[in-house]
């Protein structure tokens, strides 16, 4: 098996100097868009319903918050479906 | 040919960019950002092609036609091919273009068989991806696979590994499978496959969540590459996330070995993928 063997541990840097300013905006812009969708009167639809179950694990502790976030927009069956109707995808799982 | 780079611009290869999508400015924007090779994986049009006929001219375009394109920027180019997994579900068609599919082998720049995969996890797409597998089995040729998207990500990845399983002369060293994610990357590298890590600004992975990844599985059997195409997507995907990595205390040797170091010994398994030096 061909593996490359050159990585290094990086560097220690200051993660919340470089990153902090761009997770506010983007949790500032989550809200937002809670707030949009309540004012519209579109908190009901699937997605919206997906994100806040999946927003629950920014509480989490430990380091796999956003793993547990992606599982939980997944589908979680496991056969394959009988045929392809559409060919899309809509970021959160939809059970009918 | 003379690419004009400065030297201290690190090289890198874009191991999975659709530049059948992408403009020539395009290439040229790449090309003074370090790239020197492209990978092109066979993919859906964003419309279902009505014939293998179709498929024909497709394959001749990326065999034939693509890498001269490159070439004016000092860029060499590779390819592989398929029928992509949304154009599956018509078995009929897939096994007209699948018979095209041992006359283009012979192209000097086809690295193997992809992006074959699973786009919504149906019984036909499954079908025609083992199907797929069978050929690159039967003709050698490394295998690159695609995961569906979004919601339909971690069920196709586990249907992808578990029919591989099923395929008793599969090397997985031999075999990528793309557009991990944090819920997928663990399932792909523990069975022994390699993984590439897609950056794109909304669907797949931003720099800083692939720098993670790469940092959690010490960057071993792990390309990135922009998949850039038609759609949301950045051709220069790659070099913003070498500027991050960067950022994040990343050496030039740590760089080196995920952007060239890796898909180069993944690739170099094709004997088909020799790197000319620079002019």
């Amino acid at each position: 098996m061909s593996e490359t063997s050159a990585y290094a541990a990086p560097a220690p840097v200051n993660l919340v100097e470089l990153g902090f300013m761009d997770a506010r905006s983007k949790l500032l812009d989550v809200a937002a868009f809670l707030d949009r969708v309540d004012r519209a009167g579109q908190q009901g639809d699937y997605r919206v319903k997906a994100l806040r179950e999946a927003m629950k694990h920014l509480s989490d502790t430990g380091t796999t918050r956003v793993k547990e976030m992606l599982l939980t927009f997944s589908d979680p069956t496991e056969e394959p479906i009988p045929a392809a109707e559409i060919q899309g995808a809509f970021g959160a799982w939809k059970q009918d | 040919m003379e690419t004009g780079l400065k030297e201290d611009v690190m090289r890198y290869i874009e191991p999975h960019g659709h530049m059948v999508s992408r403009t020539t400015d395009d290439y040229e924007k790449m090309a003074l950002a370090g790239c020197t090779a492209i990978c092109e994986p066979a993919f859906w049009a964003g419309y279902d092609r009505g014939s293998a006929q179709g498929f024909r001219d497709y394959f001749r375009q990326i065999t034939e036609y693509e890498p001269k394109r490159a070439a004016k920027f000092g860029i060499q180019h590779f390819t592989w091919l398929c029928i992509n997994p949304k154009e599956a579900e018509d078995m009929g068609l897939a096994r007209d273009v699948m018979a095209l599919i041992p006359e283009f082998l012979q192209k000097p720049s086809v690295l193997g068989i992809g992006e074959i995969g699973l786009n919504k996890n149906s019984r036909n797409e499954l079908r025609i991806f083992e199907e797929h597998v069978q050929i690159a089995q039967d003709h050698e040729q490394l295998i690159l696979i695609h995961t569906p998207h979004l919601e339909d990500k971690l069920k196709g990845t586990r249907l992808i590994i578990d029919a591989l399983k099923g395929f008793a002369g599969i090397d997985p060293a031999r075999v990528i499978i793309d557009h991990v994610e944090e819920h997928t990357v663990d399932l792909v590298l523990d069975a022994g496959f390699w993984a590439g890590i897609t950056l794109y600004p909304e669907s797949k992975c931003t720099p800083h969540r692939a720098i993670d990844m790469l940092e959690q599985r010490r960057a071993e059997r792990i390309w990135m590459n922009s998949a850039c195409d038609w759609g949301v997507s950045d051709p220069l995907a790659v070099p913003k996330t070498m500027l991050a990595m960067r950022k994040r205390g990343w050496s030039e040797a740590a760089i080196q070995s995920v952007v060239w170091d890796n898909p180069r010994a993944f690739m170099g398994q094709s004997p088909r993928f020799q790197l000319t030096p620079p002019a």
